[in-house]
């Protein structure tokens, strides 16, 4: 017993410093390609150690989101509400589940996930991590209403499923972690930076005097002033991915990031999402209230309601907004459309 | 039992003798770290990120405020000696008073020990290190000026958003957002810049080991001295407000000092 012990030190010991001999399979690595535009302007975007990006990641991860086995009675993928001809969203104001009910949020789109260096997900930021984020919409009841237990013994028992977690993650025995661990790698591969606003700051376009005088409103405190909140040329995330009210209502029928921090002085508030892709993403808004950018634009000039959390940044609230005269609004609308990227929706690699 | 002692010792040295090893200093320190702290208060009323979203501060206009954001730009820590150059570290550290982010700053280039006739660092951006777009960092956390012609197609970066509600006997609770640029006119042609980043002097300190340094903002200075601020007037917009930044930059003069030293 004692000498049992002994050599196993011994063994631990010598091995301790030389490196393993036998050739084993790893999955191929597969960094991120960052656009231009994103590794001149901001800093590089968040990949947890404990899940790197591989092609067999990414594979597995995008024939999952796809895979309409993830819901109770598979009709319904992940894709199902993040169809890639939207930006990954989907064009009702609220999902419908399997079962036909309604949630109360509008779906949001997927890109540039990576880059949510606070990684506090969906609109109330509720979602601590994309990995994190996967378990939820399996489980909902309202959204694929399954269980996690079932998902896997269905993956488990399919004919493709274990050989492709395995050129994966080295195992064919398949868990919940692993699959949202493959589902996030896929995720994070979903990134839209070809925009004509983008080639214009490459200086590979250049804009309209319309959609220039539409980026001076967005840039300027005593027009639009969208900057503070959603991103400039030099944040061409084109958001703060941070929390605000932005006057929608004065009474609050959901609380946004206060009902997940049950602080009182964050009710209302809701993600600044990113104002990429906006001619694919209709309708907007967390409850998909308004159908057009068009009335988005007429929502932020006259119909800001006050309440205690709104933020200071919206000003001249009394007077409704900040009543952007027609032809500032039009301008506007030019330039928010120039940060739309056709190729993020024919890109091959996002379709199924 | 004694054999398995010494396999374990073995072992122990073994499984330690792949690190490198690091020896220990003994000799009296010639460089030393220096650290800084901020603390923030309302007229020698501490504040913290935890009393924010509370109208509770009377400022000198006699305005009601509440404070909900704070975040500020300091630069160019500089170390002056009789004698000798000035040793200027080309640093930046964005304070973030609400997420409690960056109240600490430690610089990596240490300070050799000696008297020093004065420490001093710069609140903002000096023009030299204002420059549009530089700090990908920065950029990031969406602290840039836009770059337009209206605020003298300059760029560069904010120095301070301080944001809140204010109130008063003839006003409702309103939004006021106190951010502090560079000064630019762009409706002059050429347009009209003015550097308003502000150089603070915190006196002269002997260094003799590690050294904290208390960097204390009275946030009231800001509506007081010497302008009495009226927030009523001045609550928006105030970027390509151009006297609005002059003053700024006069209130700003006496919004920091020293507060304790701990070597
Ligand atoms: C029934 C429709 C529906 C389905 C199916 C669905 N989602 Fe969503 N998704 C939403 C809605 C609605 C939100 C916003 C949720 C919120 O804020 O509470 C959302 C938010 C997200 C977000 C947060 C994005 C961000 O920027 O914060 C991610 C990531 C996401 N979904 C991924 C997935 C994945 C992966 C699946 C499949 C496992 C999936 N979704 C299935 C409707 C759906
Ligand atoms: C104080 C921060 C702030 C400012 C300033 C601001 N927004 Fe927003 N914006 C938000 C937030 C937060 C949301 C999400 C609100 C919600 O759904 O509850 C939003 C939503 C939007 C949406 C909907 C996007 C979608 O995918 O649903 C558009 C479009 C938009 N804003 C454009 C603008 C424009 C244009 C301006 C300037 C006129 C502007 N915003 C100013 C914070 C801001």
């Amino acid at each position: 017993m004692k000498n049992w012990f002994i050599y196993i030190l011994l063994i631990i010991s010598i091995s301790a410093c030389t490196k393993d001999e036998i050739e084993v399979y790893e999955p191929t690595p597969m960094p991120l390609s960052i656009p231009q535009i994103f590794s001149q302007n901001i800093i590089p975007p968040v990949i947890p150690n404990n899940n790197p990006q591989t092609v067999q990641g990414v594979a597995l991860g995008k024939k999952l989101f796809f895979d309409k086995k993830l819901s109770g009675n598979e009709t319904m993928a992940c894709a199902s509400c993040h169809s890639p001809q939207n930006a990954f969203t989907d064009i009702t104001p609220t999902s419908v589940g399997i079962d036909g009910t309604f949630g109360s949020r509008n779906s949001m789109p997927l890109f540039n996930l990576a880059w949510n260096y606070g990684e506090r997900f969906a609109w109330d930021g509720k979602e601590l991590s994309i990995e994190r984020q996967a378990l939820e919409p399996v489980q909902n009841p309202i959204e694929m209403h399954s269980e996690w237990d079932d998902v896997v013994n269905k993956l488990q028992s399919d004919p493709e499923y274990p050989e492709l977690f395995r050129l994966a993650f080295k195992t064919t025995t398949i868990t919940k972690e692993l699959t949202t661990k493959a589902i996030a790698q896929f995720e994070r591969t979903l990134i839209s930076a070809n925009s004509k606003f983008d080639r214009y700051s490459l200086g590979q376009a250049t804009l309209t005097a319309q959609e220039e005088n539409g980026l001076n409103v967005f840039l300027d405190e005593t027009k639009g002033d969208c900057f503070h909140c959603h991103g400039n040329p030099n944040n061409p995330l084109w958001t703060d991915n941070i929390f605000h009210n932005n006057g929608l209502d004065s009474n609050f029928t959901d609380l946004g990031l206060g009902g997940v921090t049950g602080d009182t002085n964050d009710n209302g508030k809701f993600k600044s999402p990113s104002l990429r892709n906006l001619a694919y993403t209709a309708p907007y808004m967390h409850d998909g209230r308004f159908n057009t950018i068009d009335e988005v634009i007429e929502f932020y000039s006259t119909g800001l309601q006050t309440s205690s959390t709104v933020d200071p940044l919206m000003k001249k609230v009394t007077q409704g907004g900040v009543n952007l005269s027609a032809q500032d609004k039009a301008d506007l609308k030019a330039f928010l459309l120039t940060l739309s990227d056709p190729s993020f929706l024919t890109n091959p690699d996002f379709q199924e | 039992m004694k054999r398995i002692f010494a396999l374990l010792v073995f072992t122990a040295i073994t499984l330690t003798s792949c690190g490198e090893d690091l020896d220990d200093n003994l000799v009296a320190k010639t460089e030393v770290e220096t650290t800084f702290n901020f603390t923030h208060n309302w007229d020698d009323t501490a504040v913290t990120n935890s009393d924010f979203n509370t109208v509770q501060y009377t400022n000198a206009n006699g305005e009601m405020l509440s404070i909900e954001k704070l975040r500020y730009l300091i630069s160019d820590i500089t170390f002056s000696r009789e004698g000798e150059e000035d040793i200027v570290l080309d640093i930046y550290n964005l304070v973030d008073v609400t997420n409690n982010n960056n109240l600490s700053f430690t610089p990596e280039t240490k300070i050799p020990t000696g008297t020093y006739t004065n420490v001093s660092f710069t609140f903002g951006f000096d023009a030299e290190d204002n420059v549009d777009g530089a700090y990908l960092d920065l950029n990031s956390e969406s602290w840039a000026v836009p770059n337009t012609p209206m605020l003298g197609s300059v760029g560069g970066y904010h120095y301070m958003q301080l944001e809140g509600k204010f109130t008063n006997s003839t006003t409702p609770e309103t939004g006021y957002a106190y951010h502090t640029i560079r000064a630019a006119d762009g409706s002059t042609t050429p347009p009209t810049i003015q550097e308003t980043a502000i150089n603070v002097d915190l006196g002269p300190v002997v260094i003799i080991n590690d050294t904290s340094f208390e960097i204390k903002m009275n946030i009231a200075e800001w509506f007081k001295n010497t302008y009495q601020w009226d927030l009523t007037q001045w609550n928006n917009m105030l970027m390509p407000n151009f006297q609005a930044q002059l003053k700024m930059n006069e209130n700003g003069q006496n919004v920091f000092s020293l507060g304790t030293i701990t070597q």
